[in-house]
């Protein structure tokens, strides 16, 4: 490499001053050059292909490993809710169902928080702090999901359980439908705990990327609001919110497809029942909970199978999630750029 | 003039749109005080509960039988060579294809899907990554691996690099190409040696970013690289990672093996948090400079 450096500068820099034999010498350079050109050119390509690759490969993979449960159970392994390893008889019904409810808890708790920092941040937060502040947000996403769970098991459920549940099931005893969503024993594990877990969890990815389009929209529109005399939360209301929807709106699906897929805060505290119950506090499952919990254990083609089936599922809604979110985001950059 | 503003100021409709600002404002700062509080609150826990497990025997010992006391030696190791092999195998596969993306095929069809592609790969949930290797590793090997843990994770680092250095490089003024064009110099050595060295900072950014997020990784290590209870070097055997003796010692009834787990969690917390304050100090000093 290092005789290469000086070889092209010297036959770069004398241009045509030069005699036959450095002619020759000259191109022959310049041969290697185009040369190592066309061999980086058809890396970084491969590389890039190698991409497109791992995704089809990903698909594959899992279609393959899920074809004996499916071709076994059909479609009706979407709506079975039984999970029984004794008599190989699976179904994917509650763990789909504990993946919606705890992803739907975390979303109605994380969005609204998350909303109101991103207002706070970019309009009400004295410059000094905005960083800082954007910054301590942003380690909260960069905590590794198992600390939630150590967390969350032997902290954060206790918690729930004496205190947070019980207050719950009392206060809506009598009232018709929270009854049944609250309804006891408390447990501390189990949908509402995952759920809250999961919302602190993705209230990161909400808040920055809020911020984040906030902070595209120009000066000038609000402005203009202001000038009229909206007071900040209108200008917010009605002028930055409207502007950045598509953006929100994908952070949002972003942080959706986070805690579809999250899986080791979940295990921890979900509490690994195959049953789909009304009550938010009993113990459930998710997709993803259920393979880190049995894939080791699972004896027999066909439960292996099943779980892989399960990943599938669950990939194939991320990916449905993720493309919407990417391709709002990608829509706000196009107006924005 | 002045009587109509004070008239005007006091009026019942102003006085709510003052109220609905005060409670969004109050709203919002209660808000941010709420998510600052759990990362105080995590982060105070875990250093409490962790630090007093912390002495010289978790970094010299191995990981103990049930209801005896040990260290997490052997996770440690086993977290490290697979986090240094999987950045081996993920960065410069990362880097090569950011580089397509940035530099030779900016414009093409094939880089908008690649881009896409990345992006959901980027945010896909991990256990199904580890789905795909055990399928295309485990399950022809015949055997769990420190190998399949280590492409496992690889596989997680290469949309991240991937992305910052398509990121980074775009950032690079396409003068400085024009002008190493204009000398004459092919475009794989403007890259290499211009387009990098501007980019340099940013795409180590983007690979300690990497580090930090497969470092806390547990799911897709669970089925490939399993777990080892001894010292183990051997990259065909099942292999100790720092993750999942957490997961392992936390979910146990042992009281020793759920302190060394909060005590791993802690290293772990430490380590990550460590290398995404350096990663943005990196980006940040070369914004101000």
């Amino acid at each position: 490499m290092d005789s290469g450096e000086r070889d092209v500068s010297e036959v770069v820099l004398k241009g045509s001053t030069v005699t036959a034999t450095e002619a020759a010498s000259r191109s022959a350079v310049l041969k290697r050059l185009r040369v190592t050109d066309k061999i980086f050119h058809g890396l970084t390509r491969t590389a890039a292909l190698l991409v497109l690759a791992l995704l089809s490969g990903v698909i594959l993979s899992l279609v393959y490993g899920a074809a004996p449960a499916l071709g076994t159970f059909g479609f009706g392994f979407l709506f079975d809710e039984s999970w029984n390893p004794v008599t190989e008889r699976f179904g994917a019904l509650a763990p789909i169902y504990g993946t919606l409810i705890t992803s739907a808890i975390a979303m109605l708790i994380a969005v609204p928080v998350g909303l109101l920092i991103a207002f706070f941040l970019t309009e009400l937060c004295p410059p000094v702090l905005r960083r800082p502040i954007g910054i301590a947000i942003e380690l909260l996403a960069g905590i590794p999901s198992i600390i939630y769970g150590i967390w969350g098991l032997f902290v954060f459920a206790p918690f729930m359980q004496q205190y947070v549940q019980p207050f719950f099931i009392d206060t809506f005893a009598n009232v018709p439908l929270l009854s049944t969503l609250f309804a006891g024993p408390p447990y501390g594990i189990g949908m509402f705990t995952a759920g809250l877990i999961l919302a602190i969890m993705v209230l990161p990815f909400v808040t920055s990327i809020s911020r984040d389009v906030f902070d595209a929209v120009p000066p000038v529109l609000k402005e203009a609001a202001y000038g009229v005399g909206c007071t900040t939360w209108e200008v917010f209301r009605y002028v930055v919110l409207p502007f950045t929807r598509v953006g929100v709106i994908g952070g949002f699906m972003l942080g959706l497809g986070r805690a579809l897929g999250e899986t080791m805060a979940v295990t921890f505290v979900i509490g690994n029942a195959h049953h789909v119950s009304a009550s938010l506090f009993a113990p459930g499952t998710t997709i993803s909970a259920s393979i880190a919990n049995e894939f080791t254990e699972a004896v027999g083609d066909l439960y292996t199978s099943s779980l892989i089936a399960l990943g599938l599922i669950l990939f194939f809604i991320t990916f449905v999630v993720l493309a919407i979110a990417r391709y709002m985001l990608m829509r706000l950059q196009m107006r924005a750029g | 003039m002045a009587d109509l503003s004070i008239a005007s100021a006091n009026s019942p409709l102003y006085a709510g749109r003052r109220r609905r600002n005060a409670i969004a404002k109050g709203l919002a700062l209660a808000a941010t005080i709420f998510g600052l509080g759990w990362l105080v609150l995590i982060l105070g826990i875990l250093v409490y509960k962790g630090i007093g497990g912390l002495s010289l025997s978790v970094f010299t010992e191995m990981t103990p039988p049930p209801g005896a006391a040990g260290g997490l030696l052997n996770a440690i190791a086993g977290s490290l060579i697979m986090t240094i092999l999987a950045v081996l195998i993920g960065t410069p596969i990362g880097i090569l294809a950011g580089t397509y993306l940035a530099e030779y095929g900016r414009h093409e069809k094939l880089s908008s899907v690649v881009r896409f592609i990345n992006d959901i790969l980027l945010s896909a949930p991990s256990i199904v990554i580890g789905l795909f290797i055990y399928e295309i590793m485990v399950a022809p090997m015949g055997h769990f691996s420190g190998w399949a843990g280590a492409v496992a994770l690889a596989v997680i680092v290469i949309p991240v690099v991937v992305r910052t250095t398509e990121d980074m490089l775009t950032l690079v003024p396409d003068t400085l190409r024009e002008a190493a064009a204009s000398i004459g110099l092919p475009r794989a050595h403007m890259i290499v040696r211009i387009a990098y060295r501007a980019a340099q900072a940013g795409i180590v950014t983007g690979i300690l970013l990497a580090v930090a997020r497969i470092s806390g990784e547990t799911a897709p290590l669970l089925f490939t690289a399993l777990n080892n209870q001894f010292w183990s070097m051997n990259m065909n055997a099942p292999m100790p990672s720092l993750p999942v003796v957490i997961f392992q010692f936390a979910l146990s009834p042992y009281e020793e093996w759920q302190k060394l787990a909060w005590t791993g969690a802690l290293l772990i917390t430490v380590t990550v948090l460590a290398l995404s304050i350096v990663a943005r100090s990196l980006t940040s000093a070369r914004k101000s400079s």
